[in-house]
């Protein structure tokens, strides 16, 4: 089958691998029909995750269509169109137990601290990815969902992490009615998670970015407020003056790793890997909000320490919330809305690429070129 | 100037600033607005919720996968975990220096997740040698994705737009040209002293 590789840091190149196998008794094997390429798929594609090894493929973020099943699969068949989640979790554990989905402690020998993730380095598991024709999904029978005939491939594949992981970032804020709310990142889980906010009754909702062309789309999209941090020689200063000097509610870290907005803290980790991740968004957070406020952080950080402000979020009396989405939970919710009309998930894709090409969407992507939000990897389909 | 000329409207006192929009008002605007309001109608809330029945699992512990070669595992798990991945297993150099961090250094310690990006490192470098003794080395062009920079109006893209992430892409090519140059140095070290190896032979 065709496959991307990933080749070390900054290069990946489509080449032919062998078709997944059925390892355990409830895989399923699913041929890939959409892909996308996530925003922390760049944290790997950047060599800062560590454990990440030449020969893997990426790609959390697929659907497809189940091509085997093992021998204890009960709810899939060959021919079923699924949406997969990205967590990989066994339903059977002490987290999985108790809705902690991506937390699944049965399924990542490689860290404890880490459930397993599709396609995202051994430190998550060392299992392949989506962004190729076929791909091995564990637990057959508790993560993937048949795919409603009304939903759109493109709204389903966005489900599968980007949707639900914004919707989960919104959750985490324990938004009440009236709060003011700011989101740092106009990618496309802060653009979720903007949309998200106002479900959930926020009074306003301020999206923080460098990059004119999604606090283009935070506007149109997500209804918010922007703010170009480039613009202000103190971003935290000018959060609290458009907040009546209180600061908001809730801030949302949508970030995570590479933030920019400090040069020696971008260059310290996501350049030099000597930080888990550049804290400047949750730094700024911190020191914006209001004391007493809930801070969400479902940005993507890797597992080295990172040079965060934790003395001025004990004395503001924080609450911070994180976690990896447990996807799946999302799901009947996120349906009701999409089809109820209050959500419209594809909008923000910007880009759709065929598999062979997808080292320049990489490239493209990383660099933000093209006024690139959303870039969708397209398969083609079998002769 | 009087006290209450003086006395400021928002944070010194116990009002919130007011909103610039009532609820009608964003209702009207916005798809949705305030469907979610009730946490109860929130499918994370609470994010831990005790409910082993939801997840479709009819098993108390998965079957065991079958351990094809010796799995590597954080010695903070008590077992092997019944489920793993078996995308890249470990090889060469890379493989020894990834295997020590993972046998002897819990996820608690620095030098686990030090030893695992060298491990990385080293991996790019033998796999860029590798390659080159295959029909399909590694190409630095088409494997950067760089051309698209012409396809995808790279350097309008980048200038004129006060993009925050434009004064230190300039590191991007030296990251990328480092393994190269490694496995480039590396390799010619090995063919210098091959040579001078064999020339000495012959002089003998």
């Amino acid at each position: 089958m065709r496959a991307m590789v990933y080749r070390g840091p900054y290069k990946v190149r489509v080449e032919e691998k062998d078709v997944p196998e059925v390892e355990h008794p409830n895989d399923a094997v699913v041929r890939v029909t959409r892909a996308a390429i996530c925003g922390s798929d760049l944290h790997l594609y950047h060599g800062l995750l560590p454990d990440t090894r030449v020969g893997m493929t990426f790609g959390h973020e697929f659907i497809g269509v189940v091509e085997e099943v093992g021998s204890s699969v009960q709810r899939l068949k060959r021919g079923d169109r699924v949406m997969v989640p990205f967590n990989i979790y066994c339903g059977s554990c002490f987290y999985c137990a108790r809705g902690l989905y991506s937390n699944c402690h049965n399924v990542n020998p490689n860290a404890t601290a880490l459930g397993a993730i599709y396609g995202y380095s051994h430190t998550a598991g060392g299992y392949d990815g989506g962004q190729a024709e076929f791909v091995r999904v564990p637990f057959a029978d508790v993560g993937p969902a048949l795919i409603p005939d009304w939903l759109d491939d493109e709204d389903a594949l966005l489900m599968t992490d980007a949707l639900s992981t914004g919707y989960f970032g919104a959750q985490l804020g324990d938004i009440v009615e009236g709060d003011v709310v700011v989101v740092f990142g106009a990618g496309p889980v802060g653009l979720y998670a903007a949309r998200s906010a106002w479900l959930m009754g926020a009074g306003r909702v301020i999206v923080v970015d460098h990059l004119d062309y999604r606090l283009e789309k935070a506007r149109t999209f997500a209804h918010a407020e922007t703010v170009n941090f480039t613009e202000h020689d103190d971003v935290v200063v000018h959060l609290k003056r458009i907040t009546g000097h209180l600061g908001a509610d809730v801030a949302i870290d949508a970030v995570g790793a590479e933030a920019d907005g400090s040069f020696l803290q971008h260059v310290t980790s996501a350049k030099l890997k000597l930080q888990g991740g550049s804290p400047v968004a949750l730094n700024w957070a911190i020191d914006s909000v209001r004391k007493g406020a809930t801070i969400s952080v479902m940005g993507a950080y890797g597992p080295i320490f990172s040079a965060v402000k934790f003395g001025d979020a004990v004395n503001k009396g924080l609450t911070l919330n994180m976690n990896q989405a447990p996807v799946k939970r999302q799901w009947p919710r996120l349906l009701e809305h999409i089809r109820n009309g209050h959500l419209k998930p594809n909008d923000i894709v910007t880009h759709r690429v065929p598999l062979e090409h997808i080292a320049e969407a990489y490239h493209m992507f990383s660099a933000k070129l093209d006024d690139c939000i959303k870039p969708i990897i397209v398969m083609e389909e079998p002769a | 100037m009087s006290a209450d000329a003086d006395r400021p409207t928002t944070t010194y006192v116990a009002a919130k600033p007011p909103l610039p929009e009532t609820p009608e008002q964003l209702r009207a605007r916005i798809p949705g607005w305030g469907a979610d309001l009730d946490p109860r109608d929130r499918p994370a809330n609470p994010q831990e919720r005790f409910d082993p029945g939801a997840t479709g699992a009819h098993w108390d512990f998965p079957e065991r996968q079958v351990e094809r070669y010796p799995r590597e595992r954080s010695i903070e798990h008590g077992t092997l975990p019944p489920v793993f991945g078996t995308s890249a297993p470990l090889h060469g150099l890379s493989g020894a220096v990834r295997r020590l961090a993972y046998a002897r250094y819990s996820e608690g310690r620095a030098a686990h997740w030090l030893l695992l990006i060298a491990g990385d490192r080293i991996d790019a470098v033998e796999s860029h040698l590798r390659s080159f003794a295959t029909l399909h080395p590694d190409n630095p062009i088409t494997e950067t994705g760089v051309l698209s920079e012409v396809r995808r109006h790279g350097v309008a893209s980048r200038f004129g737009r006060g993009r925050a992430d434009v004064n230190h892409q300039w590191i991007d090519p030296v990251l990328v040209a480092g393994p190269w140059v490694a496995a480039g140095t590396a390799a010619g070290t090995a063919a210098f002293l091959g040579v001078r190896s064999l020339v000495r032979r012959v002089r003998s």
